[in-house]
């Protein structure tokens, strides 16, 4: 019998999906929207905890993975943009995943099929949607063309903006200014625009001293591992990094060099890197899943991941409307995926859900080419609430930047590619 | 749940076994009868919560070649206990892991012990 006939035979008897039997896995088809930190592993990890009896197809559109955390390195001038890159063949190779290069432009959800750009379509029993942010570059005057024209950067999707980034801050002649502006929180990598900015000091420091950097952030303060932060600023960056909190930009000129604010005084810069307002990605949006705090986030259930506007809908990573003090990052995405992918599993089994999923994160920041500051948490699903919790008394940061942490960040980077990847 | 009035482990399994899926199960059981259908669920929980390990010590706890952390496949069951346990209290001094041990509950790091012991090198 197989699993079809199967279907067939208890749908005849009244059975439901979720009432099927382990080996009822076998053929089922799991397809996963964007090869990241989340898609990527939750494709693995289906992979692994079926024993290979579930189908995976990821739909991704880039050739190669290419790491948002490690990538400000590149842009201080420690790293190459292939030190961060890594195949997708190996997804493939050792865990039999199809990698499709495509986008998905629209999901059926009622007969659960997708369609792709190149004109193909695919149907799944199970779908994990892992789009990431979408930035919306209309939420800033002028930086939709600026940003097409290549003047402005946001180069917080890591890749070519990386690097092109890198080159304009090349150019740039010694004495000039670098400016990033930051978006209200939530967005991607809470504390990935205040290691920029110490990445970027950190060059300017060594090439160009007598150049600035200037943070301008919209929120009250310092987002992420605040403490460390400003007190690398003082102790490393003194005369090089200056932040303002409070300054949301509303428009851009890059001929002219300009930011305005809502509130704040114009502000003049050499190098503009603005990072605007994030949303789930598009595909999230397009397809109905984006249905919390004015359909920018993507509901879910947290026990599962599963979407809360569509059944057999999994969204996990950046795209969702986080629970309590859960930070969108790589790692978190990578654990999302992990969660997914057991209640998947579960359900194609016929299994109960597991009651207790847990995630952690650990965020490492690097101050300069070497010197790294952490932040950590482990986050407990608490079944009475429906949410995620800090597990109370876990997590913390550094006590200060050090070379060993540097180490350890090293080997978090290599070793998360390797279990997202490979 | 349905079943709060029964705190045990054994309790949410038996009725989640009882409930409207003992039908499938019993087909199942009728046509594979060595299926073992709770033990699966409960080694599917323990592998998500040990592949909350992963990230920085590799999948099933295989450290990456040249890693700067400890592999923790193989690790010997009562030493990774005691290990944890001295994360958790602050005897072992750490960067990082004092921080995350204290996320895990006693059971938790028994059923970790369990599994990372039972992985080959």
């Amino acid at each position: 019998m197989d699993r079809r006939t199967f279907l067939q035979a208890s749908a005849a008897l009244g059975l439901s999906m979720s009432a099927l039997p382990a080996w009822s896995m076998r053929g089922a088809k799991v397809v996963v929207i964007g090869g990241g930190y989340g898609g990527a592993t939750a494709a693995k990890y289906i992979r692994l905890l079926s024993e290979g009896k579930i189908d995976v197809t990821i739909v991704e559109p880039n050739k190669e993975f290419i790491s948002c955390p490690m990538s400000n390195l590149v842009i201080g001038g420690s790293r190459q943009l292939a030190d961060i890159s890594r195949p997708y063949s190996t997804l493939t190779k050792n865990h039999g995943i199809r990698v499709v290069q495509d986008t998905v432009t629209a999901i059926d959800s009622t007969a659960r099929t997708l369609k792709l750009s190149g004109g193909s379509s695919l149907s799944y029993d199970k779908l994990v949607v892992s789009p990431g942010v979408e930035l919306d570059f209309n939420s800033v005057e002028g930086l939709a063309d600026a940003q097409a024209a290549g003047k402005i950067l946001q180069s917080w999707k890591a890749g070519p903006e990386t690097v092109a980034l890198r080159r304009q801050l090349e150019a740039m002649p010694d004495g000039g200014v670098y400016a990033i502006t930051i978006p209200e929180a939530p967005y991607r990598c809470p504390p990935g625009p205040y290691e920029r900015a110490c990445q970027v000091a950190w060059y300017f420091k060594n090439v160009k001293p007598k150049s600035k950097v200037l943070i301008l952030d919209a929120n009250q303060d310092v987002v992420s591992k605040a403490g460390l932060f400003k007190k690398v600023w003082t102790d490393k960056y003194k005369d090089i990094i200056e932040y303002r909190n409070q300054h949301k930009a509303i428009a851009v000129s890059a001929k002219e060099g300009l930011i305005k604010f809502d509130v704040q005084g114009d502000v003049k810069a050499d190098v503009i890197n603005a990072l605007p307002a994030m949303r789930a990605g598009k595909i999230a949006q397009e397809a109905g899943l984006a249905n919390m705090a004015n359909n920018r986030w993507a509901g879910v259930n947290y026990q599962s991941f599963e979407s809360t506007a569509a059944k057999d809908v999994f969204v996990i990573g950046d795209a969702i409307q986080v629970a309590p003090l859960m930070p969108k990052s790589g790692h978190m995405a990578n654990n999302h995926g992990k969660v997914a992918a057991a209640a998947i599993v579960a359900q194609l089994s016929g299994w109960e859900i597991n009651q207790t999923p847990m995630l952690t994160n650990t965020c490492y920041s690097f101050v300069d080419d070497r010197n790294v500051v952490h932040v950590a948490s482990v986050h407990e699903y608490v079944a009475a609430e429906r949410t995620f919790k800090v597990v109370a008394g876990s997590g913390g940061v550094s006590a200060e930047p050090t070379e060993l942490e540097g180490t350890y960040a090293n080997h978090w980077a290599k070793t998360i590619w390797s279990d997202t990847l490979e | 749940m349905q079943n709060s009035s029964m705190n045990s482990k054994f309790g949410s399994k038996f009725a989640s076994i009882c409930a409207p899926r003992f039908t499938a199960l019993l087909i199942s059981c009728l046509f594979f009868s060595t299926l073992s259908f709770a033990a699966s669920q409960q080694e599917l929980a323990t592998n998500g919560l040990a592949a909350t390990c992963a990230n920085c010590h590799g999948t099933f706890g295989k450290s990456i070649q040249d890693g700067a952390l400890p592999s923790l496949a193989g690790m010997k069951n009562d030493y990774f206990i005691e290990q944890m346990q001295a994360f958790k209290s602050g005897a072992r001094k750490a960067t990082i892991m004092h921080q995350l041990a204290k996320g895990y509950n006693d059971q938790q790091i028994k059923d970790l012990a369990a599994y990372f012991a039972a992985q080959s090198r």
